[in-house]
């Protein structure tokens, strides 16, 4: 027996962009629909390009007759040349950027989806689990739904009844468990759906960010019950943007970038990789950044950072006041009713606070096509460490502008609570105003 | 970095050797592949599960529940008595009217029900086709299937409309079951077309209603092939023409085999030429099930 569990080879995935049908397709699809039974029965290979890979019909099932070159800019590489293996038993973190290719990963490798390029090979029952409580039906009863949801997970009616009462006791929904599900609160319905995909025992486990769900005491139930798979010598595949929670559950990483490998073993190999991703997008100027959505007006062009005396600073103060200068450029003025959000992040990607114009203050009323937005934190409660910012600006309700990632912050101790002392702790978190007493009673 | 990563560290032994590994090759999907109906045995148990869902899905949180089934043709004969059998005079041989277009209505709903759910089941399960593995061609499986039970409680209420006027039932009724999956293969066949199209194409679901309806008055369902045939009222050289064509739909032979089947040497039953629609149904259905097959891999991405 081989003590290989996945094996992928050269895989790639393409997609293609922009529309995918119009009237104009008609006669070339008309065509293709009418031939496509036939075509591989009598052996006319036209699904294989010039170049002998397999060509694009990994989306229509209609192979495109005039060979569509491998790079025209209507596809889009999703993945491309994946090698790598998992052995039986290992816990292997993915981990990448948003459209780095994870989902798309995951999803080949569920066979939801099929590749364009390469093969992969997995030995052993696999169950993938991209969401939680994938075809629950709002009219059907709880009872109900744990019966199609594990069969659709690929449970047996056996196993299902088997470990029955132990679902519903993990989701601890037993007084409603004959009541239609459109009637559970969301938090109910997550806590079912995870419930039967905890029970679920395969040899081979795929996760995609389904963690994020339900409050924070499920939450670290849905961890201990990962933790205990991982532990219990199943091979497992987990997605996730919680870095701290890859970290803790993966020995071994996987940093996907651009559709490819950027770096594979262990996990902090590829977490320090993940970090000098970011390195990276920090040297280019915000001008000139192409990752970003939104087409308002209003264009965010440069961050930077002062201090109390409007002096520039590389790095701020724990407990001293920040302000922060968002450069912006409009394509036209006046533009009404400028929405913005700064969002604030930890090394590990967790939000930490926001900060809101209209919130905090009001909308912007821009009349002038350059300027800055100015945002003042008078004492910055973040607590030693490197931070990254992004922001949203909308116009109108319009998403404008867009950049994650836009900017990082540096924050140095200082004395938050005006004791003199400065903060010394490195494990996070942020600081509060608060006041302490003793309060003895008087016997 | 070498482009093959890999990890070192020890496995640990998961699986006991004496039980056979489930081995998938996950390829492009150029190559062809066969029908694969053996991985849709597998997933038998997720078609029960699908069919389950989609009958007590329909009749949840209604009032009549079930009555709505025996309701629905009743009324659609009542209606079609009236005004091809009352006001029109159209002849429907030794069967009371009512009776003759409830037995056409009951097969012809049992084929429109799987054509139409079939068509629309994918964009209807975007969301589980997005998500899980499983072979797609069980969705449309179940959908037809499922409208099976409506049927069932049809039959009985044409029994008893039988009951009622005294028409026996003979041996004929034995051949029921082949023309009701006749029926439901029928539906399925445009079905798969329709649906597997429809997930590129979202104007090939609109069609399938039109369809239903336009295929419905090309079948005698509501009136008797006896208007059709030998009608004076046909230009003589058209004559031929009209009735080869109206006897090569399918669906004329699942009716007019379905009325044999329930009444007997009443009606005149299936015409000999009408068999030979019964190639082209089987060539629908093959070529669709193949072309469901074959581009099922890509629904994922284009849904």
């Amino acid at each position: 027996m081989s003590d290989i569990a996945i094996r992928v080879e050269n895989l790639g995935k393409r997609y293609e962009i922009g529309e995918l049908v119009t009237v104009r397709d008609l006669p070339r699809v008309a065509r293709k629909v009418a031939t496509a039974p036939f075509r591989k029965l009598f052996g006319r290979s036209s699904a294989i390009s010039g170049n002998g890979t397999p060509d694009g019909q990994a989306h229509d099932g209609l192979p495109s007759a005039d060979a569509v070159d491998e790079d025209s800019p209507r596809h889009f590489w999703a993945l491309r040349d994946i090698n790598f293996e998992v052995k039986h038993g290992e816990v292997l973190g993915i981990i990448g950027r948003n459209g780095a290719g994870k989902s798309t990963l995951l999803k080949v490798l569920s066979r939801i989806t099929s590749p364009t390029t390469g093969s992969a090979d997995v030995f052993g029952r696999v169950a993938s689990l991209l969401e939680v409580g994938t075809g629950f039906h709002p009219d059907l009863t709880g009872r109900e739904n744990v019966y199609l949801n594990g069969s659709i997970l690929g449970m047996t009616r056996r196993e299902i009844a088997a470990q029955f009462d132990e679902i519903v006791a993990f989701a601890g929904v037993e007084k409603f468990i004959d009541t239609p599900v459109k009637r559970y609160s969301s938090g109910m319905r997550v806590r079912l759906g995870f419930a039967v995909a905890a029970h679920l025992d395969p040899e081979i486990l795929i996760v995609d960010e389904v963690l994020a769900v339900g409050d924070a005491g499920f939450q670290s139930k849905c961890l201990g019950k990962m933790g205990e798979v991982a532990q219990g010598g199943r091979t497992v595949l987990f997605v996730s943007h919680n870095l701290a929670m890859v970290e803790t559950l993966c020995p071994k990483g996987l940093l996907l970038d651009n559709g490819s490998i950027r770096a594979a073993g262990d996990i902090t190999t590829a977490l320090n990789a993940y970090s000098s991703l970011f390195g990276h997008t920090r040297a280019t100027g915000l001008a000139d950044r192409t990752d970003r959505t939104g087409d308002g007006p209003i264009r965010i062009i440069k961050i930077d950072y002062q201090d109390e005396y409007d002096a520039p600073i590389a790095a701020a103060r724990l407990g001293h006041p920040l302000r922060i200068r968002m450069h912006y450029r409009s394509s036209h003025v006046p533009v009404a009713n400028v929405w913005f959000t700064l969002n604030f992040f930890d090394n590990h990607n967790r939000l930490v606070f926001k900060c809101n114009n209209e919130l905090a203050s009001s909308l912007f009323q821009v009349s002038a096509s350059a300027g800055q937005f100015v945002c003042d934190i008078p004492k910055l409660p973040l607590t030693p460490g490197v931070y990254h910012l992004n922001f949203h600006c909308k116009v109108n309700g319009m998403k404008s502008d867009n950049v994650e990632r836009a900017a990082e912050l540096m924050v140095e101790s200082g004395d938050y609570f005006g004791t003199g002392r400065t903060f010394n702790d490195q494990r996070g978190g942020i600081c509060v105003d608060h006041r302490w007493a003793c309060q003895e009673s008087v016997a | 970095m070498s482009p093959t990563a890999s990890f070192d560290e020890p496995a640990s032994p998961v699986l006991t050797v004496d039980e056979p590994i489930p081995h998938v090759r996950i390829r492009p999907a150029s190559g062809w592949s066969l029908l694969n109906l053996g991985e849709v045995w597998r997933y038998r148990e997720l078609l029960w599960f699908f069919t389950l869902r989609d009958i007590k899905a329909r009749y949840k949180q209604t009032l009549l529940g079930p009555i709505w089934i025996i309701l629905m043709p009743l009324a659609t004969s009542g209606l079609f008595s009236l005004i091809f059998g009352v006001l029109a005079g159209l002849p429907s041989g030794e069967i009371p009217y009512p009776v003759f277009v409830f037995s056409g209505t009951l097969v012809w709903g049992l084929f429109a029900k799987a054509l139409s759910t079939s068509s629309a089941c994918l964009k209807a399960n975007q969301n589980l086709i997005t998500k899980v593995y499983f072979p797609r061609l069980i969705i449309p499986l179940a959908a037809s299937v499922s409208g099976l039970l409506d049927f069932l409680l049809g039959v009985g209420t044409l029994a008893v409309l039988m009951l009622v006027t005294g028409i026996a039932p003979s041996w004929s009724l034995l051949a029921l079951p082949a023309f009701v999956l006749l029926a439901i293969l029928a539906g399925l066949s445009v079905g798969v077309w329709i649906s597997a199209l429809s997930v590129r194409f979202r104007d090939i679901g609109y069609a399938a209603t039109f369809l239903i309806s336009f295929w419905m008055w090309l079948t005698p369902v509501a009136y008797s092939s006896e208007v059709v045939f030998d009608n004076p009222k046909v230009p003589a050289g058209f004559q031929p023409v009209l009735e080869a064509v109206y006897q090569l739909n399918p669906m004329f032979l699942v009716v007019e085999g379905f009325r044999w089947a329930a009444f007997g040497e009443r009606v005149a039953g299936p015409t000999p030429l009408s068999w030979v629609s019964l190639a082209g149904l089987l060539f629908i259905l093959g070529t669709g099930l193949f072309y469901f097959r074959r581009t099922e891999v890509t629904f994922a991405d284009v849904v």
